[in-house]
């Protein structure tokens, strides 16, 4: 189980205002995050704590294929994302790099930024704490939960090299 | 099967694939740029192999900030040149380097029927040449990297139908404006577009790379035109491997058929700040600019500035507008340099740069200060996408950004012509 607060945004959220390209010239993860959401919320690197909850409504993370979007906001220690739809690549990024998204229309709908939410990722089940009110996220299919399971795409890949080699 | 269907089955070990399936796709090509590359490189070392699965395979392009416009980009490209050294890695530099999307498909590393991801959205771009190309993460490329293969969803397939002949100045940057404005940037999320009818037919190569590299901002995973003669001449003198050229099924099962009457388009403008914010040019009204940019992987090829200079021949970039044009690679800059272009461009009064992504996403040679519009023939107007958050950015093609260059203004060709 776990608790954080919620930072809810609007539909189209795109990897530039995640990370603006003037940013681009670095790839730490730590060094991304100081700027992370600056074009869309200024205040977001300031109002966010560690295990808070980033919700959006529809194609969250579209645009640019930068990992550097998933990794500036788990660096800034945001526990996962909620959202109605995902960007395809951000998915597949957020997901390779360990970086947990549900999709939950009704949760989106919802909540509000402030809400505690109470989150179990292996169930796909999202409490909010502040509304009582219970959701059940679209649950992963079999593929995914594997490679969730090995904590993201290079540990995957790291256990299929394996098994080919025996 | 649809086209997107028939090209990954081929790449997989099943007779077919269908929509929503997840396979294991063997890739042709795999690319990163000075972005996604460093990153691309940390992960693969986390993976613990001392080689790639095929160097020969693999191409890395410095274009995004380059020639290097700081300290820290400069660290990001040579740790990129010296792991692309140490592995053989196909690497241009500068001199040799373009807008990776332009250079792939002219030093035909990209064929028809093939497979490529790379680590840029954009990568979708070499659709118009019949492959089956996709944009994905720097993590993604780490493990394509060291396995030659990649976990991909077989995507869905929507059929967009382009009927009748374009009118004067409209260009494929006007169909797929009026495309993305038609069914939004989550319109095709998750899809294959695959392009066809007349007006596709009758379109220049130019025309359709320009239509493919944008199917990303309608949220879709590729698009993708049939093979015809057009792409054959363009394919056959740079080839230097075989290739395989699919046909879709006739019974194809597509998610949706769209069709458009391009006799009714007139060239589009994508207002700030969605691309999907389009409208026609005679409609946007008067909205004074400062800048204007002719170049990046949507519109850096020869045809785009030859339209330009079709406009700027005899002519003067208003007093208030600082152009900008791009060359998308050194072969189009060396076609360019030998056709005269960059005499008209230079008598115009508009700067010429070498090749690079540059300006298109904010990067150097003309970032925007804030409250400053611009009318570019990229591909993204997002917030702060080409510089202050508080600029502007209008996406058109080369001829309504020529012609807005010289009249100060978005303009339509014909208000400079007329
Ligand atoms: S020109 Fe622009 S859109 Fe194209 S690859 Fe470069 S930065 Fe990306």
């Amino acid at each position: 189980m776990h608790r954080g607060k919620v930072h809810k945004y609007g539909a189209d959220v795109n990897t530039d205002v995640i990370i603006p390209a003037r940013y681009l010239n670095v790839s730490q993860p730590e060094e991304l995050a100081r700027h992370c959401m600056e074009d869309l919320d200024k205040d977001f690197v300031k109002k966010v704590e560690p295990g808070d909850i980033i919700v959006a409504t529809t194609n969250f993370g579209c645009g640019s294929s930068r990992e550097h979007a998933p990794l500036a906001i788990k660096a800034a220690g945001v526990f996962c994302v909620i959202a109605e739809t995902f960007a395809r690549i951000f998915f597949r990024n957020a997901i390779n790099i360990g970086l947990p998204l549900l999709e939950c229309a009704e949760a989106v709908a919802n909540t509000e930024s402030g809400d505690e939410l109470e989150i179990d990722l292996a169930g796909g089940k999202i409490k909010n704490l502040t509304r009582n009110l219970e959701f059940t996220a679209q649950p992963y299919p079999p593929f995914m939960s594997e490679l969730i399971a090995s904590g993201g795409l290079i540990g995957y890949t790291r256990k299929r090299l394996e098994s080919r080699r025996v | 099967m649809t086209l997107t269907e028939k090209i990954l089955a081929a790449h997989t070990d099943k007779e077919t694939v269908s929509p929503g399936e997840f396979v294991n796709v063997r890739v042709d090509l795999v690319l990163a740029n000075d972005v996604t590359a460093p990153i691309a490189i940390r992960e693969f070392q986390k993976i613990g192999l001392k080689r790639v699965f095929d160097p020969k395979k693999i191409v890395m392009v410095p274009d995004h900030f380059t020639p290097c416009k700081d300290i820290a980009s400069a660290e990001q490209v040579k740790l990129m040149r010296e792991f692309a050294r140490e592995q053989g890695i196909i690497y241009f530099e500068v001199g040799r380097v373009g807008i990776e999307h332009v250079l792939l498909p002219e030093q035909g590393l990209v064929l028809p029927g093939d497979v490529v991801i790379g680590a840029d959205s954009h990568t979708c771009t070499y659709g118009a040449l019949g492959a089956f190309a996709t944009g994905v993460g720097s993590t993604d490329v780490a493990a394509a990297m060291a396995t030659g293969d990649i976990w991909m969803k077989v995507p869905p397939a929507i059929k967009l139908v382009y009927h009748g002949s374009l009118g004067e100045w409209v260009m494929g940057k006007d169909l797929i404006l009026h495309t993305i404005g038609d069914i939004g940037v989550d319109g095709a999320l998750y899809s294959a577009m695959e392009f066809c009818g007349e007006a596709i037919d009758a379109l220049s190569i130019e025309g359709r790379f320009t239509m493919a590299n944008m199917a990303i901002e309608a949220g879709a995973k590729a698009g993708i035109f049939r093979v015809d003669n057009r792409t054959q001449l363009y394919i056959k003198p740079r080839a230097k491997r075989p290739y395989r050229v699919y046909e879709p099924d006739n019974g194809a099962g597509y998610a949706k058929v769209i069709e458009y009457d391009v006799a009714t388009i007139e060239p589009q403008v994508s207002l700030p700040h969605s691309p999907a914010n389009v409208k026609p040019v005679s409609q946007v009204g008067n909205i004074e600019i400062d800048q204007v940019v002719i170049g990046s992987c949507t519109n850096g090829r020869i045809e785009d500035l030859q339209v330009a200079a079709q406009l700027l021949k005899g002519r003067k970039i208003h007093d208030r507008v600082r152009c900008i044009i791009i060359p998308g690679s050194q072969e189009v800059y060396l076609d360019a340099l030998t056709r005269g272009l960059f005499e008209v461009f230079v008598k115009a009064g508009a700067a010429v740069s070498v090749p690079t992504c540059g300006p298109c996403l904010g990067g150097h040679m003309g970032v925007l200060a804030a409250g400053e519009r611009c009318v570019s023939t990229t591909n993204r107007n997002f917030v702060g996408r080409m510089g202050h958050p508080e600029s502007e950015v209008y996406l058109a093609s080369p001829a309504v950004a020529a012609a807005s260059a010289i009249l100060g203004k978005v303009a339509h060709p014909d208000e400079v012509t007329g």
